[in-house]
């Protein structure tokens, strides 16, 4: 009814129009309000008598329907469009004023100018690694694959799915969430709620605070989470040292931003130091036949906190370095010290460097070609308190390695690389069946394949040698899926 | 005693130094329109390089080193700098810089920017949520934004606030002048067809009167395939297509092979103020060049 009405309207219009000598986008504008006010207006009134006939009679079809549309009609309507949409305010190019040159008025056909970013409390994305693969060892996980989110069986895996979350709190501080699910070797679904931290933005003098559950930041691995990693594995240093799932626990960091010409960061983290994510610390272990919980062959003992020296502390310095506007360089020194419960006075300590270097030329495309190169060395001295059932003495373990990997972006989204590793340590009280002890290295060329910035296709290939297992080789395949929006990584 | 005057002297350049706004810049467009409002009363650093991809620039730490020593970050607005502004910004400790602090300057603000998807779906490829980004190839947004660059400027320095306002002034007349010119000097070619590789250039079709529908690549971000560069050549004969731009970071192989077959010129199209020669250059230098450039390969004849 309305419609028709319109149409009525319109061809009126036209008519009217017809019979005008000169149509001008002003009484065109002023025809167009009219309308609209008349529209309007009627609209009312059908409304009215709409709700009159409902109230009277329950028959619907009292109306006599319009006539339709006329070929002419719908000509003259195609017309006035074209004029309509000529007459709209752009002008001609011919005459340029100033007032032309400026920004015209918002129109509803213009998209409107939200910050659409600025629209969502906060970025939300769910990230997933699925693996498949072989290895020469029957079961990877007992000696090779030793980190908690590496590829661990023959066959398929999906061993890291995380829900990451971040954004603003307030004012005052960021938030960040990492929950992550895997499926074990029994497929069974684990949950670790991996981080979740708030990090301060508005102290003064270069400093930030993180408060929460984070990872450490010791070196350049250890605080990286799985989709970041250059290779599908940890290195073998980051697993004796840390363990299967990095050093990362509940604490505070406290971070300065030196005031210098250079890029220098201090760093220190004061972590609770308990559990199984600070593996060389307040760690139980794992229980044996008997169920008696050890670490390193020693009955651990259950240490609650005496002292903040039971805390675990973990310092760190880095620079970087421009060499010129395509290099540049980050070199860093870490450390951790804490307690760990194999005796009451034990101690462990864990050092670190670590360097970091990448050349990507001005014109890079998509940020291709580059190359980056890595390197991490650390030792870790382990003092193990005496277990006199055990037959052990008091002793200290010394383990230490070093990983160096390089990457080549040889073409937009493909990377090549290409890792070698080492680690050992003194014999000491040393139990052949633990995995995360004896000479070992491996090499891994990797390749990496990215169809978009959201998902990857990596395929590794890793050559084990350890002295306490036999020379292995394992391929593995790796795709990765990123849904939603993800925070920007660090350099 | 010459110990001494150097000192002084030092001190004084020092003392001067600080009294100049440090502005920041993540890209040269931006960066080229604070040095014209901002001239001497400012200490201009530009982030990105001009011949880089600004999509993917590298986070590095020097960078933070700069931003945590800025009174003012310019930057786009529009997410083009989404994947290395924030971790930078995290790192400055900065709170001048803060968003919603005055020393933070989105360049997008009061610009209408087109292409705001309705829907956000990545199989549509690397789509800008809030819009395409780069709307500073069209003039007119340029006017705007040094608009905003002063009002901000002033508003960080008020001493400085007639100097900025006369910087203003001085370059929108001269931006005037030479919008008149370049539509006068592409008002020849309207509508012809444009085919560039990334849908970088919505703005400047828009500016000048050009149709610019084709992309080597299929979707943003998403290389170009040979059925898509098929169906590219098939629509540039349709529509007598004769020139192909191409940004220095981008894959110019690809478009002289689709020259090659369609007859048509591939023109170096910098998508950021930079002078092929001396490296750098002001926003009207560029614009220069990029609409003489275009001028002359609608000329060429194969």
């Amino acid at each position: 009814m309305l419609r028709k009405l319109t149409i009525f309207i319109i061809l009126g219009l036209t008519v009217h129009l017809n019979a005008q000598e000169t149509v001008n986008l002003e009484s065109l504008k002023k025809q167009l309000q009219e309308m609209q006010r008349v529209q309007d207006a009627q609209k009312a009134q059908i409304d009215q008598l709409t709700q009159q006939l409902q109230k009277l009679s329950a028959s619907p079809s009292t109306s006599t329907p319009a006539p339709a549309k006329t070929a002419e009609q719908v000509k003259l309507e195609k017309e006035l469009t074209v004029e309509l949409a000529a007459a709209s305010p752009e002008p001609e190019t011919k005459s340029i004023t100033s007032d032309s040159l400026k920004a015209k008025a918002w129109s509803p056909s213009d998209p409107i100018p939200v910050m659409r970013s600025g629209s969502a409390y906060m970025n939300i994305s769910f990230d997933a690694l699925i693996d498949t693969g072989w290895s020469t060892a029957p079961q990877p996980d007992m000696q090779l694959q030793l980190g908690d989110h590496d590829p661990q069986k023959r066959g398929f895996s999906l061993r890291n799915a995380e829900i990451a979350l971040d954004g603003a709190v307030d004012p005052y501080f960021k938030g960040f969430a990492n929950i992550v699910l895997k499926l074990d070797n029994d497929n069974q679904t684990t949950i670790e709620l991996e981080e979740a931290y708030v990090q301060s933005t508005t102290l003064p003098l270069g400093l930030q605070l993180k408060a929460g559950q984070f990872f450490a930041a010791f070196g350049r691995q250890n605080a990286q989470h799985p989709h970041q990693w250059a290779f599908v594995d940890s290195p073998i240093i980051s697993t004796r040292a840390f363990g299967p799932d990095g050093l990362r626990n509940v604490g505070t960091q406290l971070s300065w931003l030196a005031p210098l010409p250079f890029f220098t960061e201090l760093t220190l983290g004061i972590l609770d130091g308990q559990g199984g994510t600070t593996h060389s610390f307040r760690n139980r272990g794992d229980a044996d036949v008997l169920g008696v919980q050890r670490f390193a062959g020693r009955t651990t003992f259950d240490r609650h906190l005496e002292g903040i020296q039971d805390l675990i502390f973990v310092p760190r310095i880095s620079s970087s370095f421009d060499i010129s506007d395509r290099q540049t360089i980050v070199v860093g020194v870490s450390g951790a010290f804490g307690s760990n419960d194999t005796g009451p006075h034990s101690r462990t300590e864990v050092y670190g460097a670590d360097l970091y270097y990448k050349w990507k030329p001005e014109n890079a495309m998509e940020g291709f070609p580059f190359v980056s190169w890595q390197t991490e060395g650390m030792y870790r001295r382990f003092g193990a308190g005496e277990d006199v059932t055990a037959g052990l003495g008091a002793e200290n373990i010394r383990d230490y390695g070093v990983y160096s990997q390089i990457l080549y972006g040889f073409k937009p989204r493909w990377v090549s690389g290409l890792r070698a590793e080492y680690a050992s340590g003194n014999k000491a009280s040393f139990d052949p069946n633990d995995p995360f002890r004896g000479e070992r290295y491996r090499v891994s060329p990797v390749l990496t394949f990215f169809p978009s910035e959201f998902s990857k296709l990596r395929l590794q290939y890793n050559y084990d040698h350890g002295q306490y297992f036999e020379d292995a080789h394992s391929i593995w395949l790796q795709l990765e899926f990123l849904l939603g929006a993800h925070g920007a990584h660090k350099f | 005693m010459k110990h001494t005057l150097s000192l002084l002297l030092l001190l004084a350049t020092t003392l001067a130094a600080s009294a100049k706004l440090n502005v920041i810049a993540t890209t040269a467009d931006f960066g080229s329109l604070a040095k014209e409002i901002g001239g001497d009363k400012i200490d201009l650093t530009i982030l990105a390089k001009p011949t880089e991809d600004a999509h993917f620039v590298d986070a590095k730490p020097s960078f933070i080193v700069k931003l945590s020593k800025a009174d003012a970050i310019v930057e786009g607005g529009a997410e083009l700098e989404l994947g290395w502004l924030p971790p930078l910004m995290d790192g400055s400790r900065n709170s001048k810089i803060e968003n919603g602090k005055p020393g933070h300057i989105a360049c997008a603000e009061g610009i209408s920017l087109l292409e705001v998807p309705s829907t956000l779906d990545r199989s549509k490829g690397d789509i800008h949520a809030a819009g395409n980004p780069h709307f500073m190839t069209d003039p007119a947004n340029a006017r705007i934004v040094a608009a905003h660059l002063a009002k901000a400027f002033s508003q960080l320095d008020p001493k400085s606030a007639t100097t900025f306002q006369a910087n203003l002034a001085a370059f929108q007349t001269h931006l005037d002048a030479k919008i008149i010119d370049w539509k006068k000097q592409l008002a020849p070619y309207k509508g012809r067809t444009v085919v560039s590789y990334h849908n970088s250039w919505p703005y400047f079709a828009r500016a000048f009167d050009l149709r610019m529908d084709l992309y080597l690549e299929p979707k943003p971000g998403i290389p170009p395939s040979p059925a898509h560069l098929v169906e590219v050549i098939t629509k540039m004969k349709e529509q007598n297509a004769n020139v192909i731009i191409v940004e220095p970071y981008l894959n110019r192989k690809t478009a002289e092979s689709i020259a090659n077959r369609t007859g048509a010129a591939v023109l170096d199209f910098p998508g950021f103020p930079w002078a092929p020669k001396t490296g750098d250059g002001s926003y009207i230098e560029w614009m220069d060049y990029l609409v003489n450039t275009l001028a002359r390969g609608f000329e060429i004849k194969h």
